[in-house]
């Protein structure tokens, strides 16, 4: 340390230069995004909660074929298939543990008629451990209930696929 | 007030001997009411003011612009429970948080807020501070002992070698304070700020001790930021080396009751030094009236200043406070004592 540092460091240069620093932040334009009111634009592949998908008809597409159940690295998905009534190869049981997710998006991947896909949605809770258990029925419904959401999504990434 | 004074004291409403009394815990509480709110406040205000620094906007959600921020913080200590460690020594314990803050409350009974406006304006008045804020030290290392933790106890280590360290810079400062104003009473110390060519001028803020003394009030005001244990100076708390020191174990109340210590000392660092050197009530120019008001926002600007430096710098080594303290200090405020001496009893001087 020459002369000058010692110098300087007694007349507290660059302690000086700092606090201009932080005071020069202080009256800046405020990053905080409050989230309620205010929300980040969310891209169409943001990977949220699944929904399971149904076709034109109204049928559902999942055809059992239990790829995103070998899949999923968290072992979050539970299936078991079973015949339906007209002879179709069908779920019966088709659950996501959303206590063991973990949002990779593999299983919209693997499946082959694009029946689950991970929505934008991400603003649901549990308040007991069971409430993030979904089952079919409820997968189905979300898929229905954003069913615009979902294709508009859908049609916005196609693109890149 | 006067009129009050002599009225409670007079033989048929309480007597001289009780009148007495009562007339002082009024004014205790007239200080001490206004005080704790300033300490609740206090809380607010850094984390306000260090979000702004920071870029965003801190504590908005509660009450209007997150103004009730500090009391629902309040209200949730207060409704937690003091867990006390079953290693702990019970009664140290529980005394380590009382004796952080007693001495820090009591420190304020000398300390005049404006012309008069004093508890005690006792003639010892700054003795009595530098006795008073040394035995803060003891509530810091009896809780880091008693708590029987090893985090608590490195953090009461650190804080009884820094505090001492620090204290002797602080003691140096203090006596050039003491030569130029030929008085330990804080009123006067002020008053004696309150004479001088620039003053005559109508320039009062020429005439203060800040600038006669420059060095001394630097190393004060940095000495009172180590002694306070604020950041950059926070080793005793260090949250990222020993969680939260002498605090680790302490819960409720009885954690809030360490960081009400913290911010009154930081409030009583920031009146003295406005006290000491920049003419505690006085108004800087000579065409605008002296007043509480000056006092408070000389008080304040000195307050900001603890939470920009916080919001700054990151934390000293421990070696690299010591050789501050002892390296630095520690010879500048010697110098500037003979200095200052020589320079009394000089014909230069500006104090006869």
């Amino acid at each position: 340390m020459g002369a000058r540092d010692y110098i300087g460091s007694l007349f507290l240069k660059e302690l000086l230069q700092g606090l201009i620093v932080t005071g020069r932040h202080f009256f800046q334009r405020k990053l905080t995004i409050q989230y309620p009111e205010e929300k980040t634009p969310q891209s169409p592949r943001f990977r949220g909660l699944h929904a399971l998908r149904r076709d034109d008809r109204g049928e559902e597409r999942c055809i059992a074929c239990k790829l995103c159940e070998a899949i999923c690295p968290a072992m979050a998905i539970t299936i078991d298939i079973g015949e339906r009534e007209d002879g179709s190869r069908r779920t019966t049981r088709y659950d996501i543990d959303y206590t063991k997710c973990i949002y990779c998006g593999f299983c919209e991947e693997a499946c082959p008629v694009e029946a689950i896909v991970e929505t934008p949605i991400f603003e649901y809770h549990g308040e007991a451990r069971g409430d993030l258990y979904y089952t079919k029925q409820m997968l189905l419904a979300v898929g229905d209930r954003y069913k615009e959401r979902i294709d508009a999504d859908k049609a916005a990434d196609a693109k890149y696929r | 007030m006067d009129a009050f004074r002599d009225w409670l004291l007079s033989e048929n409403v309480l007597g001289a001997a009780f009148g007495l009394v009562v007339w002082d815990l009024l004014k205790i509480i007239v200080l001490l009411v206004p005080l704790l709110v300033c300490v609740a406040y206090m809380t607010y205000a850094e984390r306000k003011i260090i979000g702004f620094m920071q870029v965003r906007l801190g504590p908005n959600r509660t009450g209007p612009l997150g103004l009730l921020q500090p009391i629902a913080d309040a209200f949730k200590l207060m409704f937690k429970e003091v867990v006390i460690p079953s290693g702990a020594n019970k009664g140290l314990y529980v005394l380590g948080p009382i004796l952080a803050l007693g001495p820090s409350l009591a420190a304020w009974a000398v300390v005049p807020v404006a012309d008069g406006w004093v508890v005690s304006n006792a003639n010892a008045g700054l003795l009595f501070l530098l006795a008073i804020t040394s035995i803060e030290v003891y509530g810091v290392i009896i809780a880091g002992w008693a708590t029987n933790s090893k985090y608590a106890f490195l953090g009461a280590m650190r804080a009884s070698a820094q505090m001492i360290s620090y204290e002797v810079a602080l003691g140096f400062a203090l006596i050039c304070v003491l030569m130029v104003s030929q008085s330990l009473n804080l009123t006067d110390i002020v008053m004696s700020q309150n004479t001088g060519r620039f003053h005559d001028m109508g320039l009062g803020f020429l005439s203060w001790n800040w600038l006669p003394l420059l060095p001394l009030f630097v190393v004060y005001f940095i000495s009172g930021v180590a002694e306070t244990n604020r950041a950059p100076f926070d080793v005793v708390e260090g949250e990222s080396e020993i969680v939260a020191g002498h605090m680790v174990e302490y819960s409720g109340m009885a954690f809030a009751l360490f960081f009400l210590a913290e911010y009154a000392n930081m409030i009583l660092v920031s009146a003295l030094t406005s006290l000491l050197f920049l003419g505690g009530w006085l108004s800087p120019v000579g065409f605008l009236p002296d007043g509480f008001h000056w006092m408070a926002l000389k008080t304040a600007f000195f307050l900001f200043m603890f939470l920009w430096i916080r919001a700054t710098f990151p934390r000293f080594r421990y070696d690299q406070i010591m050789r501050l303290g002892w390296k630095v200090f520690v010879p500048i405020t010697l110098v500037w004592v003979i200095v200052v001496a020589v320079w009394m009893m000089s014909p230069l001087s500006i104090w006869k």
